[in-house]
């Protein structure tokens, strides 16, 4: 994927535009969805969002992260800007670019596909309750409060459960961050 | 600078899910700016949504993708945008020092320096400055400036609620705050904090449920004629 986005950055490659469309905007779509925007306004943000990743494809650094994370980033942003009509804090990767030799070293551009394969594996590895409330986070966009709610736990619960999850992530990709 | 308090982990992760309440985003994306240890971790839980995403099913388009002719349209309007955001990047460079400096999140709000505010009287040794949230964004986002050695009397919070030190220092039960130096408190939590003997403290403070945190200042600044 990140090579789709390569050839949309340095050769404005619309066929390769295509297929990071293909690949993305429906699943983007049923992720508005879960946010609670109509399908319509779903179907909007999903298609805004890859029309953003071909302006901004030339911006895009292979060592800031994953072409999936990035999309993921804006995204989310688009969402928080338009479905909650709020101001997103969260900075897009581009935004920390400059400052990437502070705080990355060189050979961890290299283990990014790595790193991202340890994240999804210690994902699909959490035990279901703390499954559930990262996904209530991340998908439907829940508060600590509203999953409590929802699920009728203590918020210290919600929280404990958040924690860990966190955790076993770090722990997952240590080693890479001390390279 | 040392940071030694950051936000609470589940706080990063709510933030990252684009599930953080604006003014409590606020606060951790001004940490983040000074704090590179949550900026990598923060980068570690912005995968983890990607994967996440992964995992849902696709719905299918109503409307195809953009043809040719759109696509050239849009790489026209693109120069723009790539101007605009090496400004951005430009900006993010001189966090470490903070003295008189305000972190770049916060710029758009409260301008470049710490110096020139326009502080309200709000009690005692207390000064305070507002600042706006958008039309939606529910809870407060405010600057305190606390003269030195200033204590306040102990209380509690009953709601989320953030603290960034920005200038000086605080003391309390869970230790000494400096600047970008995050107090994330659980909602039980009480704590009698008191300002830098010699030079204060300015510091951000956010809360998402309004009314508790109103009476809670009412409070402050009256402790003996308040609750």
């Amino acid at each position: 994927m990140a090579n789709l986005i390569q050839r949309v950055a340095l050769r404005g490659d619309a066929e390769a535009f295509a297929e990071l469309f293909r690949t993305y905007a429906p699943r983007l779509k049923s992720y508005m969805m879960r946010q609670g925007a109509d399908p319509m306004t779903a179907e909007e943000l999903a298609q805004e969002t890859l029309m953003t990743v071909w302006r901004k494809a030339g911006l895009y650094s292979d060592e800031r992260g994953s072409a999936t994370t990035w999309i993921y980033t804006i995204a989310r942003n688009l969402r928080i800007d338009r479905v909650r009509r709020e101001v997103p804090w969260q900075a897009l990767p581009e935004g920390h670019h400059e400052t990437a030799s502070d705080d990355v070293a060189p050979d961890e551009a290299l283990s990014l596909v790595e790193r991202k394969s340890r994240v999804q594996a210690a994902l699909q590895e959490l035990p279901p309750d703390q499954y559930e409330v990262v996904s209530l986070a991340y998908i439907e966009g829940l508060s600590h409060n509203e999953i409590a709610e929802r699920l009728g736990l203590p918020l210290g619960t919600v929280k404990s459960r958040m924690r860990l999850a966190y955790q076993k992530l770090r722990s997952a990709v240590e080693d890479l961050n001390e390279q | 600078m040392k940071i030694t308090h950051h936000p609470d982990e589940a706080t990063l992760m709510s933030f990252a899910a684009g599930s953080l309440a604006e003014p409590l985003a606020a606060i951790v994306a001004t940490h983040m700016s000074l704090c590179p240890s949550c900026r990598r971790d923060v980068a570690m839980l912005d995968m983890l949504g990607s994967c996440l995403v992964d995992t849902l099913d696709a719905t299918p388009l109503e409307k195809p993708a953009p043809d040719a002719g759109t696509l050239r349209s849009q790489t026209e309007a693109a120069g723009a945008d790539t101007a605009k955001s090496s400004r951005d990047a430009a900006a993010f460079r001189d966090l470490d020092d903070l003295s008189g400096n305000v972190p770049e999140p916060l710029v758009r709000l409260v301008g470049p320096s710490l110096d020139n505010i326009a502080w309200k009287r709000l009690g005692y040794g207390i000064w305070h400055y507002p600042l706006p949230l958008s039309m939606s964004g529910k809870g407060d986002l405010r600057l305190f400036k606390v003269a030195p050695g200033q204590v306040m009397p102990e209380h509690g919070h009953g709601g989320a609620e953030m603290t960034l030190l920005l200038r000086g220092s605080y003391s309390d039960e869970f230790g000494r705050f400096g600047p970008g130096d995050v107090a994330d408190l659980d909602e039980d939590a009480e704590h009698q904090p008191i300002a830098d003997p010699e030079v204060g403290c300015i510091c951000l403070i956010a809360s998402v449920e309004r009314a508790k945190f109103k009476s809670l200042l009412a409070r402050i600044v009256q402790p003996f004629t308040g609750l």
